[in-house]
């Protein structure tokens, strides 16, 4: 799904982004020539003024959009499937018997055995993003895998394999 | 030697003096350029305290604010901004030349001052200050509303209908004879148009001649380049601070962003200059027998400003109460109205447009500002919310009575 966001010059000071969220709610971020920005909220009462807005350091920003590119990123992934290109994404939960349970991902040889690519794990509030082989899973781990609809089918099996 | 000694003893003096009247400024949160033209006054010819040996180091830097005061514009804007503004707000911007510009030139006319007096207050009353203006937008949070690129889009159409205007007017106040006058604004009006282009299509190539990490020889080349056009464009009637401004606009990237900072605290310095020096050579004296006329001018063209920028903003889909917000801000006249009298005077067109001006200009800067801030009070908004709901009424009524 894509977002909504218009562009507008804002000549001699420079850019505003204006994104519009699906619950209608809009978003200005305001980038400005000397490096600071500026994320502002509208007055749902005077929709064409701001509320307030916090300034942001170019670091600050960098921080805030690394925090929201992660579970952007995600959603993204998500959204890679619809087909066309025969890649979907899937998010798959750790059972809890399963014999990789506290071993490392290299274990499950996924990608040779399945074809998929574990792009993330998910572990409570925090994101792994590309875990190396050498990554515990743990249990309740989410594991966020890219491949075609077969080698997702036998990811989600391999996983689900008990301990023998 | 010792007219030397004294040159740095008043400029000294007078500098000390504009800083701390600066500080009182800000600390009221207004503009210290209304302090500046009447510290000038206070020091010119007629004044209480006349400057003697620093007029000529004056004159200079105010020639050199000016060119600053351009350069300083053309690189704050970018030429994609410039195109891109004409396209979208061309109407904004007729509007805005028609609205500011006639009853400039109309009040000229009944006052006999003749059609090229009438030309020049045109452009008096006709352009905003994008300096005043923008620092108010930035003092009052405003940067992020929805409005706030209108009136930023408006501004930059005046700068540009400048470039255009400025060399028109100096043709016509040398007084040529219509033919000859023609040929004058036929010859600068198309070189501004060549530049322009040249700068928004080849603008890249010049920045290429500078280097933008060394601040020494940037701010140099950058000042020098400046000075030489302004000064060639000076020489055929375009104007100096045309020359500057397209030069600003032609440098861009990296090198326009550090010239911009290397060149703001020289535009601050002598931007100051410039409105002391107008101060200086206005007579104090002449003020009282504009000060009406000026009064009504100001109430009439910041009225005519409010109007624009109202109708602006609600082509652009803007809500009653941003379309006042954007109004309102409009109504400071600074640099150009001076720029433009300053010009007209000098060719000697009507002696008393430069105690006009400068009333006039010291009325819209000063209570600009503070009526801008009207839209923030609680009174402003109780209005708005009467109004729409009266307009939700009257909507209710008519939508009951359709079918």
């Amino acid at each position: 799904m894509g977002v909504r966001i218009e562009k507008i010059d804002l000549p001699g000071f420079g850019v505003r982004h204006d994104v519009v969220t699906q619950a209608g709610q809009h978003i200005g971020v305001l980038s400005f020539r000397d490096g600071h920005r500026e994320v502002a909220l509208y007055d749902p009462e005077d929709p064409d003024a701001i509320l307030g807005s916090v300034a942001l350091t170019g670091d600050e920003a960098a921080a805030l959009s690394d925090l929201l590119g992660h579970a952007a990123l995600l959603s993204q992934l998500s959204g890679l499937g619809s087909g066309t290109i025969g890649l979907f994404t899937e998010q798959l939960v750790l059972p809890a018997d399963s014999r990789f349970l506290d071993r490392p991902l290299g274990d499950t040889q996924a990608r040779t055995k399945t074809g998929t690519s574990i792009v993330a794990i998910l572990r409570g509030k925090d994101v792994i993003p590309s875990p190396t082989p050498a990554e515990i899973l743990r249990l309740d781990d989410l594991i966020v895998a890219v491949g075609t609809r077969e080698g997702l089918d036998k990811l989600d099996k391999l996983l689900a394999h008990s301990q023998v | 030697m010792h007219d030397e000694t004294w040159m740095l003893i008043e400029v000294g003096a007078l500098l000390l003096g504009l800083s701390l009247l600066g500080r009182l400024a800000i600390k009221f949160g207004q503009s210290p350029i209304p302090l500046y033209m009447t510290a000038g006054l206070v020091f010119g010819s007629g004044g209480i305290l006349p400057l003697q040996a620093s007029t000529d180091f004056l004159s200079s830097g105010a020639e050199l604010g000016v060119v600053l005061l351009l350069v300083m514009l053309g690189l704050e804007y970018s030429p994609t901004e410039l195109v891109g503004n004409l396209k979208s707000s061309a109407r904004a911007g007729i509007w805005d030349g028609l609205l500011n510009a006639i009853p400039g030139a109309v009040f000229a006319l009944v006052l006999g001052w003749g059609p090229i007096a009438a030309l020049a207050m045109a452009g008096v009353t006709w352009v905003s200050s994008s300096g005043v203006i923008a620092k108010v937008l930035r003092d009052l949070g405003r940067l992020g509303n929805r409005e706030t690129p209108i009136v930023l889009s408006v501004l930059v159409l005046e700068d540009l209908a400048m470039a255009f205007y400025l060399p028109i007017l100096s043709a016509v106040v040398i007084g040529a004879s219509l033919l000859q006058g023609a040929i004058t604004v036929a010859i600068a009006v198309g070189s501004v148009s060549v530049v322009l282009y040249l700068a928004v299509r080849h603008g890249k190539k010049l920045s290429r001649i500078f280097h933008s990490e060394q601040p020494e020889t940037l701010l140099m080349g950058v000042l020098g380049l400046t000075m030489l056009v302004a000064g060639l464009a000076s020489e055929v009637q375009v104007s100096a601070a045309v020359g500057a401004f397209l030069v600003g606009i032609a440098l861009s990237g990296q090198v326009a962003h550090n010239a911009e900072k290397l060149l703001a605290p020289l535009r601050d310095l002598f931007a100051a200059i410039f409105f002391v020096f107008f101060g200086l050579t206005t007579n104090p004296a002449d003020i009282p027998e504009v000060f009406f006329p000026a009064l009504i001018l100001a109430v009439v063209t910041m009225s005519t400003k409010v109007l624009t920028g109202y109708l602006a903003a609600k082509r652009a889909g803007i809500g009653r109460p941003g379309r006042w917000r954007t109004g309102l801000a409009l109504m400071p006249r600074g640099e150009f109205t001076v720029i433009i009298a300053g010009l007209a005077v000098s060719a000697g067109v009507q002696p008393l447009i430069a105690p006009l001006a400068a009333t006039y200009m010291l009325i819209t800067v000063i209570s600009g500002p503070v009526l801008a801030r009207i839209t923030d009070t609680a009174w402003f908004k109780q209005q708005m919310k009467a109004a729409a709901k009266r307009e939700g009424a009257l909507a209710g009524s008519s939508t009951s009575v359709a079918p």
